[in-house]
């Protein structure tokens, strides 16, 4: 991968010029779902953009020192590191990679979480610190899941590289990982029923608590790029093997529009679990998906 | 710049993000704020989005006939809120106290502590009203931006209607600054 082609695949596609558009009607599709599900019209399909540019025109809160200027960094670099996820993604057939982007993806995918716990702790707010709590505790438990099912997909290829695992033909194995990809996903994006961290009539809004005006927007956005990225990753596994390049892009934006259709349905009918439930829930049902993922995984390779 | 300004006017008044406190009411006027959230009234069709936090917030609506204690809380909340900003005082007790006045343990009306832009009168108001109540300091947050509160606007009572009608009125009726 040159310069060019990492530039125009960070900006262009699938990276910003098409995540920060793809954020906002995902965010949509998120609250406009939920509305449907409740019998009710719900928002408008520009709300988040109107929500975005409102919020960049509200005043800034004074911060000062160096908990100030961390707390201005958090949401930046959550924004930076989702956007990036975004752009790493293969989506178009033969887009070019390295070994090991796979780490670079899963790490990108876990920086904006890491950044809100960060920033709830930096707040020195109450509620932001036990939200970030929530949000260390609920990361701990799907994490070993989350990574246990794309590991165990990669280690049956031998490969570390997003591309080689774009084109894999459907196995079970591959099935069982993304089933178990999309039970943590709720938890990633903080939906029902895992929506712990942001639970607005406990602890008010968590770790965002004390956070306003252009903050709140990066955030916001944030929330949508890890939207993309997430759904992209899931859809970018499931997604048939395309040579046509705008195919692979229309097969690759009908596949995400469909796992945020699901995730939002699934949040809409569902109530937000405790603490302990949702801890327990991950690591003793979900483990199980995780650790069948792993041995089919070492199977496939001894066999071959 | 006039053009981003002109953006910014209209994403203001369609993003109007509540605060909801209660400063010593009944319950009343606080389960109407909700039943306008409800599908029958579904204020989220003008962008209305309830907040946990009150710097989140655009427009604090306050009910109650505001009691000795809820005085130095409504003036916490309202410097928490980042401008610009807009206050909803929520049903007749937050305008003229109501039934409550002369009591002792009352230091009400609202608008002796915090500028109000909006009232909302009914015991309790309706929920159209109510939703009515916030497109109109929508409107005004975003006509004014940062500027102070001049006078307060008092929103009719209104027969029953959908929250794009309330929309369509605010808008209709001229803002006066």
């Amino acid at each position: 991968m040159n310069l060019t082609t990492a530039l125009a695949r960070l900006l262009i596609f699938p990276g910003l010029l098409f995540a920060v558009p793809a954020a906002w009607f995902f965010l949509w599709v998120e609250r406009k779902a939920v509305a449907l599900m409740q019998g009710r019209i719900g928002p408008p399909f520009m709300q988040p953009f109107y929500d975005f540019i409102k919020l960049l025109g509200k005043q800034m809160p004074p911060r000062s020192g160096v908990g100030g200027l961390l707390m201005r960094l958090w949401p930046l670099l959550a924004v930076s590191a989702a956007a990036g996820a975004v752009g790493l993604l293969p989506v178009l057939p033969a887009s070019g990679g390295f070994q090991g982007d796979l780490i670079l993806l899963l790490a990108l995918l876990e920086l904006p979480s890491m950044c809100i716990i960060a920033a709830g702790f930096s707040s020195r707010s109450i509620f932001g610190e036990i939200g970030s709590a929530r949000e260390a505790v609920l990361s701990v438990s799907y994490n070993v899941v989350f990574l246990l099912a794309i590991i165990s997909i990669a280690a049956s290829q031998h490969t570390f590289r997003l591309e080689a695992l774009a084109q894999l033909p459907v196995s079970p194995l591959q099935i069982l990982g993304v089933i178990a990809i999309l039970v943590c996903l709720p938890a990633k994006l903080h939906l029902n029923p895992f929506s712990l961290p942001n639970a607005e009539q406990e602890i008010y809004s968590g770790p965002m608590v004390e956070y306003a005006g252009p903050e709140l927007a990066m955030w916001e956005l944030s929330h949508g790029l890890e939207w993309v990225a997430a759904t992209g990753l899931v859809a970018t596994l499931i997604a048939p093997h395309l040579t046509l390049w705008w195919l692979a892009a229309l097969v690759f934006v009908a596949l995400s529009f469909a796992i945020v259709l699901l995730l939002s349905t699934v949040a809409a009918a569902t109530a937000r679990l405790q603490i302990d439930t949702t801890v327990r829930f991950y690591w003793q049902c979900t483990l199980i998906f995780a650790v069948l993922a792993v041995a089919s995984a070492l199977f496939m390779r001894y066999r071959a | 710049m006039k053009l981003w300004n002109r953006l910014m006017c209209y994403c203001r008044r369609r993003s109007p993000w509540l605060f909801h406190m209660n400063s010593g009411s009944c319950n009343g006027c606080d389960i109407e704020l909700v039943a306008s959230l409800t599908p029958r009234y579904d204020a989220e069709q003008l962008g209305v989005r309830l907040e946990g936090s009150p710097r989140h917030a655009d427009i604090l609506c306050i009910t109650g006939p505001v009691t000795h204690n809820a005085v130095e809380a409504i003036k916490t909340v309202y410097g928490q809120v980042y401008g610009p900003k807009a206050v909803v005082a929520i049903g007749s007790c937050p305008a003229t106290t109501n039934v409550f006045i002369d009591s002792r343990t009352l230091d009400g009306p609202l608008n002796r502590h915090i500028p109000v832009d909006v009232f909302v009168p009914g015991c309790p108001p309706r929920p159209d009203a109510i939703v009515l109540g916030i497109a109109k300091a929508a409107e005004i947050l975003a006509v004014r931006g940062n500027k102070l509160p001049v006078e307060s606007v008092m929103v009719p009572v209104v027969e029953s209607a959908s929250a794009c009608e309330c929309a369509a009125k605010a808008a209709a009726s001229e803002v006066q600054l």
